[in-house]
């Protein structure tokens, strides 16, 4: 499975790592809900590292679609729920 | 629905929305192409801007250095001298820089770490486009206008969510770096003004140098005073430096007089 973290690029993930990448989602959501900042940080940080720890890269020319996209790694809770709403930070 | 999964369906519609503004689905390649030449010349920009605010702040850091080293070393002369309000009282500006500086080295760090990603960013898009130029020539070649969606839908996938995130990188790092240039018009202004920092102001030379160098020249007065009465004219005291001229307390204020011009 393709794995994409905004502005660092795309990994390849073996299945068997998307129960803890989706626990680790789960937190993450309800951090946001809760809009604990702290919270938030910390557990994107552990998201971000398990699907760089767990993936291989993809190679810079790869054309792939991602099945999965999270925020970059410096992302605020405010600028998440931003990427949510569709119209926000990306542009297109 | 998990929140990674939502991310990556609102790219998708994003991209589709982007896509099918051409009859023949084709030329719809040569579209996107030239969006995405576009982008990458803008992401380079987006490199060239940042390295542009990161030095500005390096410059300013030097300068808050220098004044900062300034006003230690003027604070041990004063000590030398034995006037501790003095000293005090150079500490006490210099420590009024610290705080500035740990900020402009925060914003260095900052800015260094925005350029880095947006110049890795900028190579993954070009080695993307690159790929993607020769796809769509193998398209154009070989598939007939009917033939060619399927082909196109899945060429384009891949590079659209690569522009989305890259837009976004640059869109993110022009948001942060207009907020320090903000912050490090502000210390320009300050540090032309003269109010960050009185001590080390070139143009008027500041009270405690003044204050140090009529001491000083006081003091070397003095000291070749006693020198001559020694009857030894090769003692010279150490401030004066430069000099071969006759008059030590003139030559002790030139120096810094120079300075300021400069």
């Amino acid at each position: 499975m393709i794995v994409r973290i905004l502005a660092e690029g795309q990994w390849d993930v073996a299945e068997d790592h998307l129960t803890e990448l989706n626990r680790l989602d789960a937190e993450l959501e309800a951090a946001i809900e809760a809009d604990d900042e702290a919270t938030f940080a910390t557990t994107l940080a552990a998201l971000l590292d398990a699907v760089r720890t767990s993936g291989t890269v993809l190679a810079d020319d790869s054309l792939e679609e991602s099945d999965l996209i999270l925020p970059p790694a410096d992302a605020t809770v405010d600028e998440v729920r931003e990427l949510l709403n569709d119209d926000g930070l990306i542009p297109g | 629905m998990s929140l990674m999964k939502r991310m990556s369906l609102i790219f998708r519609s994003k991209a589709s929305k982007a896509l099918d503004r051409a009859e023949d689905p084709r030329e719809t390649l040569d579209y996107s192409y030239q969006r995405q030449i576009e982008l990458l010349s803008k992401v380079r920009r987006g490199v060239a801007d940042v390295a542009t605010s990161r030095k500005r702040v390096e410059l300013q850091a030097n300068q808050l250095e220098q004044r900062s080293q300034k006003l230690h070393d003027q604070a041990q002369k004063a000590l030398s001298m034995g006037r501790e309000d003095l000293a005090r009282e150079a500490l006490t500006r210099k420590s009024g820089l610290t705080g500035q500086l740990s900020d402009l080295k925060a914003q260095q760090a900052q800015l260094q770490g925005e350029e880095e990603k947006l110049t890795l960013a900028s190579q993954r898009l070009q080695a993307k486009v690159e790929s993607f130029r020769t796809r769509k020539e193998t398209i154009k070649a070989t598939y007939t206008a009917a033939e060619a969606q399927t082909k196109i839908n899945e060429a384009f996938s891949g590079i659209s969510e690569e522009m989305g995130d890259v837009g976004m990188a640059v869109q993110r790092a022009e948001d942060k770096t207009a907020q320090m240039q903000a912050r490090a018009g502000a210390i320009d202004e300050l540090i032309s003004s003269g109010a960050l920092d009185d001590a080390s102001s070139i143009n008027r030379g500041d009270d405690i140098t003044r204050e140090l160098d009529a001491m000083s020249s006081q003091s070397d007065v003095e000291s070749e005073l006693a020198a001559l009465k020694a009857g030894s004219g090769a003692d010279q005291p150490e401030a004066i430096e430069s000099g071969d001229a006759s008059s030590p307390a003139e030559l002790q204020a030139e120096p810094k007089k120079e300075e300021g011009q400069a």
